[in-house]
């Protein structure tokens, strides 16, 4: 005992590091690494800006270790899964991957992730916080084995236009046929890996996944193959830029999971975040279906929309109003950034009903800070499609340069 | 005659806090006190040379930040510091620490059950939403449901709403909140023996329940109501030990014109035509005032310090049957270095936290079964800090000052009354029980004040030595505490208010039954002299 406890060392470094921790550390330029699901990684490698048009113009490496996976299981893991999530399972054939939501009973969202289907009874769940209790508890009932296997696998984000070119380069013979949501296992060097066509940044791209002791030889020979390509690794600030740019949501920034909300109020339905297109009223029951029909019944209360916003200042953390003069507040703004791409000033934010309809203008306030004097602007807006920016290329098999 | 226009009875800090307030009001107020020194439960005394100790209470969670504001007591040397973690050290040599860091905290949890780590989360979030129901209330005088008075009728409305606010599902975890027992509570949430054990520790403090009692959850929650405000430094100890409090609130007070009297233990209570009218001093000496205000709890206020006679006869029997049981002991120990504990991890932040030896909810079960058959616990449940290791004023460089809170132990003992020997007997329980792990803590001892319910009583004035002036159950909070209708702070007589913790919102160093008392006797100081106009 007296032994285990003298190598007890979480206290003295919280943070896990990842298999590529040891690349990260000897690319980063600035030092900024920042905890992520008890990991420490990445924020900054050179300049968010460099790397947000890596993601954009080349191929982009990103640690993507420390999402969350759970291996699930048992002659019950599909219809206990779909239980779960507010999609139909039933229809994620083999091989493929599923974006997904899941609610408690009141249709508050727990979370949201992707499903990929490993076999017939096998699946994995990949999210970016820790719930194993809330998934222990909705299994009750159903025979299934569900763990953790976070630490068994690294995973790593290859993303960008000339990432299929670099993944062929690579070694990843036929990469270039898998389409959007298709996963596919290679061997490079005796070296397994499974490659999906799935990613974060609404472009071109693929998630590697490999055992953590390839890691390191898997990221060299990548940097290597993409070296002619424009690699370069990137961290969490550029990825954001483009998360928002496809109009994708980031838990707690755009919604709270209701497994930590205090206030009341603050829980949030997959119709109020404008994803009722994830949600199938007709594949039988699943957790929440009840509460989310009565809210489709009963219309809105708020939803989640991209917006428009006049000049280049982003509207961060900004309220939302319905005259200049900022006297009825409608909202506020969750995400918001200068889109490097589309030359365009937007935001995700959640606005009250009916204000959340498409061409709906309407008011931010934006602070700036202009050398330490901060003022205070009254921007219009426009509520408008997501998402801002959504590449062709993203979706083209095989992509044009392979 | 009329020399002041308000005497406090009792320089606890509750009776501080209420003087401070009249004070800045501008009346005229006197502080009288039993003891020399003051702060009931609130003080620090040196007992052993060049060794101050946190005599009664040791952590200080509770003190309402905006008493804090007000009064100005960090002008008057009042400095909470912030202290990290926690430990129980379980019998086998393991033990389960408590970390600030969320990460460290998730994978301390892990090592003893992967899923109890993350439904911690899910804990935290269903306290925290009890406390935030809550919070508002505390600062509150509760509505009295039976009187038809606009004021009340507002509370009412005000409760009422926000209970409605919560929502159905919240409606209903909150009234199974407030009557189920912490062990079951704690099994909505965990798996694991010594999560569980940990957990339950402060549903049981200074509470005469076991942790499998119904009600023992709310306390739980009493205990965690420091953690909401969101200010750093809500949970720590009170620089120079728990009488920097009430000295602070001394010099705030006579900043504003107050005075205290101490040696001044007040005998009766007078009363003429149904009206307090002043106390009489135990050497006879007779002082007068409109208004008196009491610190003591309800028991020795009414039974004690008044004629029955004065009183409602059945006021007298709720009093007779208010909850005021003793259930908790106190060591103090001057050492003359830093015990070792093999347990835990060294270096380790969790040796500066609360420590703890009981590692299963039986194992505290059994220990309020001793209670009940009058003796105190042969393996009890112990809270013990060493502030010193933050703290640097309280003991010379390198020697440590040890608080040991310690449940249970009986007023009344089922062999008879206490005795020094019996008092020796239980000292030596407590010490062997922190021996069996920390090898060399007997040997570091170099004095030790040992107080049982019984001394509490004798030497605190707190009835039985009930900690908070009364039991927190339900039965005996908000607008039922301390008596049905008598939860407003006023006395069954004109001119006589409680301001203690007997009263609403209850015990531990809060100052908010003195803060709302003070509110109570303006509001009728102000009415009344519109009425003489
Ligand atoms: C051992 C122990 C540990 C505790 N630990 C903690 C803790 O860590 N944190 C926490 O928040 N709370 C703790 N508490 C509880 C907390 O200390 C008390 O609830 C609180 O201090 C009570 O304050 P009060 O002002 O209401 O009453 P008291 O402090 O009881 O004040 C009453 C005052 O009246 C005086 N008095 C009595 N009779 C007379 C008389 N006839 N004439 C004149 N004066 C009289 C007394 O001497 C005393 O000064 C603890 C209590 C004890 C006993």
């Amino acid at each position: 005992m007296v032994d285990a406890v003298s190598s007890l060392t979480h206290f003295k470094q919280p943070l896990l590091k990842t298999p590529f921790h040891e690349r990260a550390r000897e690319l980063s330029q600035v030092d900024s690494f920042i905890p992520w699901a008890g990991y420490t990684t990445v924020d900054v490698f050179t300049t968010a800006d460099q790397e947000y048009f890596a993601i954009r113009n080349a191929t982009t490496l990103f640690d993507l270790t420390p999402m969350v996976k759970y291996r699930i299981t048992g002659v019950d893991a599909e219809s206990y899964l779909n239980r779960l999530v507010t999609r139909d399972i039933g229809k994620l054939k083999q091989d493929r991957v599923m974006y997904c939501v899941w609610c408690n009973d009141a249709g508050h969202i727990i979370d949201d992730g992707t499903v990929f289907r490993l076999g017939r009874q096998e699946f994995r769940l990949c999210t970016a916080q820790r719930q194993i209790d809330w998934l222990l508890e909705s299994a009750v009932g159903f025979d299934v084995e569900l763990s953790e296997v976070t630490e068994q696998i690294a995973a790593l984000a290859v993303q960008g236009p000339t990432s299929c070119a670099t993944l062929k380069a690579f070694g990843l013979q036929g990469i270039e046929l898998i389409k959007p949501f298709e996963t596919r296992h290679f061997t490079v060097e005796g070296m397994n890996i499974m490659a999906s066509r799935t990613g974060f940044t609404g472009d071109l791209g693929y998630e590697l996944w490999m055992d953590p002791q390839h890691a390191e030889q898997i990221w060299d020979r990548l940097m290597q193959a993409g070296n002619s390509r424009g690699i370069r690794a990137i961290g969490s600030q550029a990825l954001n830029i483009a998360r928002i740019e496809a109009g994708f949501l980031s838990p707690n920034v755009d919604f709270v999971s209701s497994e930590h909300t205090i206030r009341l109020g603050r829980d949030r339905s997959p119709l109020e975040l404008g994803l009722s297109w994830l949600v199938d009223f007709n594949k039988g029951h699943f957790n929440g279906r009840r509460a989310l029909l009565q809210e489709q019944r009963r219309g809105l209360a708020r939803q989640l929309v991209g917006l428009d916003i006049d000049g280049n200042k982003p509207a961060v953390n900004s309220l939302l109003y319905l005259d200049k003069a900022g006297n009825r507040e409608i909202g506020s703004v969750t995400s918001a950034i200068w889109s490097p791409t589309c030359k365009r000033n937007i935001a995700l934010a959640m606005v009250e009903a009916p204000y959340f309809r498409l061409g709906t203008s309407l008011w931010t306030e934006i602070y700036l800070n202009r050398e330490l004097v901060w003022e205070r602007r009254m921007v219009q807006a426009r509520v408008v499609e997501k998402p801002f920016f959504a590449p062709a290329r993203r979706r083209a098999t095989p992509p044009a340069d392979c | 005659m009329k020399e002041h226009d308000a005497i406090i009875v009792g320089a606890g800090h509750n009776g501080l806090v209420a003087a401070c307030y009249l004070a800045r009001a501008g009346l005229n107020v006197l502080v009288l006190e039993r003891n020399e020194y003051i702060g009931g439960a609130a003080v620090s005394r040196q007992l052993y040379k060049d060794f101050t100790y946190s005599n009664c209470s040791y952590v200080c969670s509770l003190l309402r930040p905006e008493i804090i504001r007000t009064l100005e007591l960090p002008k008057y040397g009042l400095q909470i510091i912030p202290y990290e973690g926690g430990c129980t050290m379980m019998r086998d040599g393991g033990h389960l620490a408590v970390y600030d860091n969320h990460d460290a905290f998730r994978r301390e949890i892990a090592r003893h059950s992967k899923r109890d780590a993350e439904s911690y989360e899910r804990y935290a979030r269903d306290v925290m939403r009890q406390c935030k129901f809550i919070k508002p209330l505390l600062m509150r005088e509760p509505p009295d449901p039976t009187s038809f008075r606009p004021r009340d009728i507002q509370e009412l409305l005000y409760l009422g709403k926000r209970f409605h606010n919560m929502g159905e599902q919240r409606m209903y975890e909150t009234l199974r909140f407030w009557t189920m027992s912490a062990a079951d509570f704690l099994d909505e949430y965990f798996e694991s023996e010594i999560v569980k054990a940990h957990f339950s520790g402060s549903s049981i403090i200074g509470t005469a329940l076991g942790p499998r009692s119904p009600g023992s959850a709310y306390v739980l929650l009493h205990h965690y109501m420091g953690d909401i405000d969101d200010t750093v430094g809500a949970w720590g100890f009170a620089r120079g030990g728990m009488g920097a409090i009430t000295q602070a609130l001394g010099e705030s007070l006579k900043a504003s014109g107050g005075s205290i009297r101490a040696s001044a233990p007040v005998e009766k209570i007078l009363v003429r035509n149904e009206r307090a009218v002043g106390v009489r001093l135990a050497g006879g000496e007779e002082l007068f005032a409109p208004m008196v205000v009491s610190n003591m709890d309800v028991r020795r206020t009414f039974l004690n310090t008044m004629d029955e006679s004065d009183l409602p006869p059945e006021f007298v029997r709720q009093v007779k049957n208010f909850k005021i049981r003793g259930s908790s002991g106190k060591l103090n120990i001057a050492l003359d270095g830093l015990p070792s504990f093999p347990a835990i991890p060294p270096g380790s932040p969790c040796i500066r936290g609360d420590l703890h030896v009981t590692d299963t909810i039986e194992m505290v079960e059994r220990a309020y079964d001793d209670w009940k058959a009058g003796r105190w616990s042969q393996a009890p449940y112990i809270d013990m800090l060493i502030p010193t290791q933050i703290d640097p004023t309280m003991t010379p460089n390198g020697k440590h000052y040890m608080s040991v809170f310690v449940q249970y132990c009986p007023y009344r003992l089922a062999d008879g009354d206490w005795t020094p020997a019996k008092r020796q007997a239980f000292g030596d329980t407590v010490i062997d029980t922190i021996a069996q792990h920390s090898p060399d803590f007997k040997k570091l001892i170099l004095h030790a004040e040992i107080r049982t319910p019984w001394d509490i009583e004798n030497e605190v004035g707190l009835t039985e030595g009930n900690i908070f002036q009364g039991e927190l159950t339900l039965d005996q909070l908000l607008f039922n505490r301390p008596i049905p209708g008598y939860a407003q702070y006023r006395g069954p007589v004109r001119g006589l208010y409680m301001c203690g913790s007997s009263t609403h919102p209850g015990g531990g160093v809060m100052g908010a039954p003195g803060a709302n008392a003070a509110r109570a006797i303006l509001r009728d100081a102000s009415r009344g002299s519109r009425a003489a106009h």
